[in-house]
């Protein structure tokens, strides 16, 4: 009984948690396609990243929001900026930054925030996941070395490919 | 599950213990001290010079290639690390599919090599 009160209050917290990340993200992602210099818009970026690293935390996918942190909030946001700054002549503020058709993408995003909402709603209802602990690190080895082995070889193929093609891209000459 | 997010709470009461005396230093003293702003004060402090141009400048090229480079070579190091988990239960299997993913890989920092990317000139 009294265990049961407790995990009832963990996860009470857990939903006020996922509140106030999501809250958070909102905002910084709203400051990411308001904000008038491309450079803040990518440091805003930064933060809904890391509100997604927050987030799987939350989940209790430890290694997940580590790798969250470690590619996208590191290598992917130096690519940003250095894309930024490499394109762009002017850096500073600047007025016409955002699309004149832009209010087109507001239907957009609610067809697809209805849509998502109708098949998340759809497929699960009111089940209850089972509570099957935070996911060790270890446990993930099993699934890469055993069930995803091709896969994760593919994976290295892909990146290599990615590797390639982008310094093909990048080249001077 | 629970004891899980409870071992995270630290990070939570860390974060905000942070951002507490953060906030009451940097206000503490916005309140003591005298503000008597003027128009070479704001400016920024170079050296004692006075600063020519804007903050901003353009990168070079070169740089690209070494943060694509970080990109391929950092997703390579997070697949690294499940298998540093539990290394010794897979023994010469898992050495063997590491050894070939990093060698796949390492193919294109050859690549990068054999094109002379790598070098700064």
């Amino acid at each position: 009984m009294i265990a049961q009160a407790a995990a009832d209050s963990i996860n009470v917290a857990q939903n006020v948690g996922f509140g106030i990340i999501a809250a958070g993200m909102i905002f910084a992602a709203l400051c990411v396609v308001t904000t008038s210099n491309v450079v803040h818009a990518a440091l805003w970026l930064v933060l809904v990243l890391a509100g997604v690293a927050a987030q799987y935390i939350l989940a209790a996918a430890e290694f997940v929001a580590v790798s969250q942190v470690l590619v996208y909030v590191g290598a992917v946001m130096v690519l940003f900026l250095f894309g930024i700054m490499l394109t762009r002549a002017q850096i500073g503020p600047e007025k016409g930054l955002n699309n004149r058709g832009w209010a087109a993408g507001i239907p957009v995003a609610v067809v697809l925030l209805g849509l998502l909402s109708w098949a998340i709603l759809d497929a699960f209802e009111d089940t209850t996941l089972p509570d099957r602990g935070p996911t060790t690190t270890s446990r993930i080895s099993d699934d890469v070395l055993h069930p995803y082995l091709v896969p994760f070889l593919a994976i290295s193929f892909i990146l290599l490919a990615a590797a390639i093609g982008a310094m093909v891209l990048a080249r001077k000459d | 599950m629970s004891d899980f997010l409870r071992d995270y709470l630290t990070v939570v009461w860390f974060g905000l213990a942070a951002l507490v005396l953060g906030s009451l230093l940097l206000g503490l003293a916005a309140l003591v001290r005298p503000v008597k702003p003027n128009a070479s004060k704001l400016i920024a402090y170079e050296s004692g010079v006075d600063p020519v141009g804007i903050g901003w400048s353009q990168s070079q090229i070169r740089y690209y290639v070494f943060a694509l480079l970080f990109v391929i070579f950092d997703v390579e190091a997070v697949f690294i690390f499940p298998w540093a988990a539990s290394i010794e239960r897979y023994g010469t299997f898992g050495l063997v599919v590491m050894l070939a993913f990093i060698v796949l890989l390492l193919d294109g920092l050859l690549y990068a090599w054999k094109r002379g990317l790598l070098r700064w000139v």
